[in-house]
C-alpha cells in the first residue's frame, strides 16, 4: 500500500507556529541576523529550518514552486497534506524552495508599481550559513553586516529594482536568515 | 461517479457514518471497543469551519447553504495505514476516534471495529431518522376532494 510521510508537523501548532512566525520576521527586520528555528521534521533533502517556514508561512492561498532539487513526490506530499498550497509555475509562486543552483530565479514576480507585494519570497537552502561573505547594508542593519550570500551580482541587481524584487530567506539545518530587497550586497 | 463504481465508497460511507454520528456515541463505543493500536498523531484534532455546498434536487448549480464547524485529526498505525477523521462539531477526541477507525478498518481489524462501531452506530442513525419521519408523519395532513358531481 502507498504510504506516504506525513509525520513532522509541528507538535503544538499555535505556539510552534508562533515561535517561527517571530524568528522570520525578526530576521526580516535584521537582515543578517542567524536565528534557530525547531520543531519540524520535514523529509529529507528539507531542512529543519526550511520545514518550519513552510508549516508557518504556507496555506491554500499561496502558490508555491519547488525547484527541481526538492521537487520530489515525498515533499510534495508533505507540503499538501500540512499546508494545502498548490504547485505552480515559477510566474505565479507567492513562496518557492530550492537550492541556489536549482531556483529559475529569473522566471519569477518581482511585484508591479501599483502592488509590489505580489512578489515572490524565495527560501533558499545552503549548505552552511555564517556570518562572513559578503557585506549588507541598509534598513535594519547598525554600519554593516556579513553574511555567507551564494552570490553577489544577483542580489545587488535585485536590490536596484527596488520597490519591487524578491525577498530572500537563507536555510541550513535549524538556522534562518532573510534577505529583503531594501539590503545593499557588497 | 456513479455509486457502484467508487472504489472508495466504502470508505466514504464509513467516513460519513462516523462525521454525523453523536460525538458521545462515538467516543463510548470506541472506549468499549477491544482493538486497540499504536498510533502516531500526524495531524493534531483541530476545529474549523466549513462552508456546506448544496443541489436542489442534486440537480442544477450549487449554492452555499451554510457554514458549520468541524474538528478534524489524521493518524497514522505502527503498519503505516493512514487514517483521517473530520467529524461535525467541536469534540476533538470524536475526531481523533474517527481518525482511528477510519486507519482500523483499512487493516486487518476492519471486522471488529464493523461490528462494534460502526454497526450500532448505523442502527442508531437508522432509529433517529425512522423516529423524526415519523414525527413528521404524524403531521401529515391529507386532503379528500369529495365528488362534486359534475358528470
Amino acid at each position: 500500500m502507498h504510504t506516504p510521510i506525513l509525520e513532522g508537523g509541528f507538535a503544538d501548532k499555535p505556539v510552534d507556529a508562533a515561535h517561527a512566525f517571530r524568528a522570520v520576521m525578526t530576521a526580516m527586520a535584521r537582515p543578517g541576523d542567524i536565528l534557530d528555528v525547531t520543531g519540524a521534521q520535514p523529509p529529507a533533502p528539507l531542512s529543519i529550518a526550511a520545514g518550519a517556514l513552510i508549516l508557518t508561512l504556507w496555506d491554500p492561498e499561496t502558490p508555491v514552486f519547488l525547484a527541481n532539487s526538492h521537487n520530489t513526490a515525498e515533499i510534495r506530499n508533505w507540503i499538501t497534506f500540512h499546508t494545502g498550497a498548490p504547485l505552480v509555475d515559477p510566474r505565479d509562486a507567492a513562496f518557492a524552495i530550492g537550492t541556489w543552483n536549482t531556483l529559475p530565479v529569473g522566471s519569477f514576480s518581482r511585484g508591479t508599481s501599483e502592488y509590489p507585494d505580489r512578489s515572490a519570497t524565495l527560501i533558499i537552502e545552503l549548505d552552511q550559513l555564517t556570518n562572513s561573505g559578503a557585506v549588507l547594508r541598509g534598513p535594519g542593519i547598525k554600519d554593516q553586516a556579513e553574511l555567507s550570500l551564494p552570490e553577489a551580482d544577483a542580489f545587488q541587481e535585485n536590490a536596484r529594482l527596488f520597490p519591487l524584487g524578491l525577498d530572500f530567506i537563507f536555510t541550513s539545518g535549524a538556522r534562518l536568515a532573510a534577505l529583503p530587497r531594501s539590503t545593499k550586497v557588497s | 461517479m456513479n455509486i457502484m463504481s467508487d472504489p472508495n465508497a466504502a470508505r466514504k460511507d464509513w467516513l460519513g457514518l462516523l462525521a454525523k454520528s453523536p460525538a458521545d456515541d462515538v467516543t463510548r463505543l470506541w472506549a468499549a471497543l477491544p482493538v486497540k493500536s499504536d498510533h502516531i498523531v500526524l495531524r493534531a484534532p483541530e476545529i474549523g469551519g466549513v462552508m456546506v455546498r448544496g443541489r436542489a434536487g442534486a440537480v442544477g448549480a450549487a449554492f452555499n447553504l451554510g457554514e458549520m464547524t468541524v474538528t478534524r485529526a489524521s493518524v497514522k498505525l505502527a503498519d503505516r495505514t493512514v487514517g483521517h477523521g473530520y467529524v461535525q462539531g467541536r469534540s476533538k477526541e470524536h475526531a481523533l476516534c474517527a481518525a482511528l477507525a477510519d486507519a482500523l478498518l483499512q487493516t486487518g481489524a476492519a471486522e471488529a471495529v464493523e461490528a462494534g462501531l460502526l454497526t450500532p452506530l448505523r442502527t442508531a442513525m437508522a432509529a433517529r431518522k425512522e423516529a423524526r419521519a415519523a414525527k413528521a408523519a404524524a403531521t401529515k395532513v391529507d386532503f379528500f376532494t369529495m365528488v362534486r358531481g359534475e358528470d
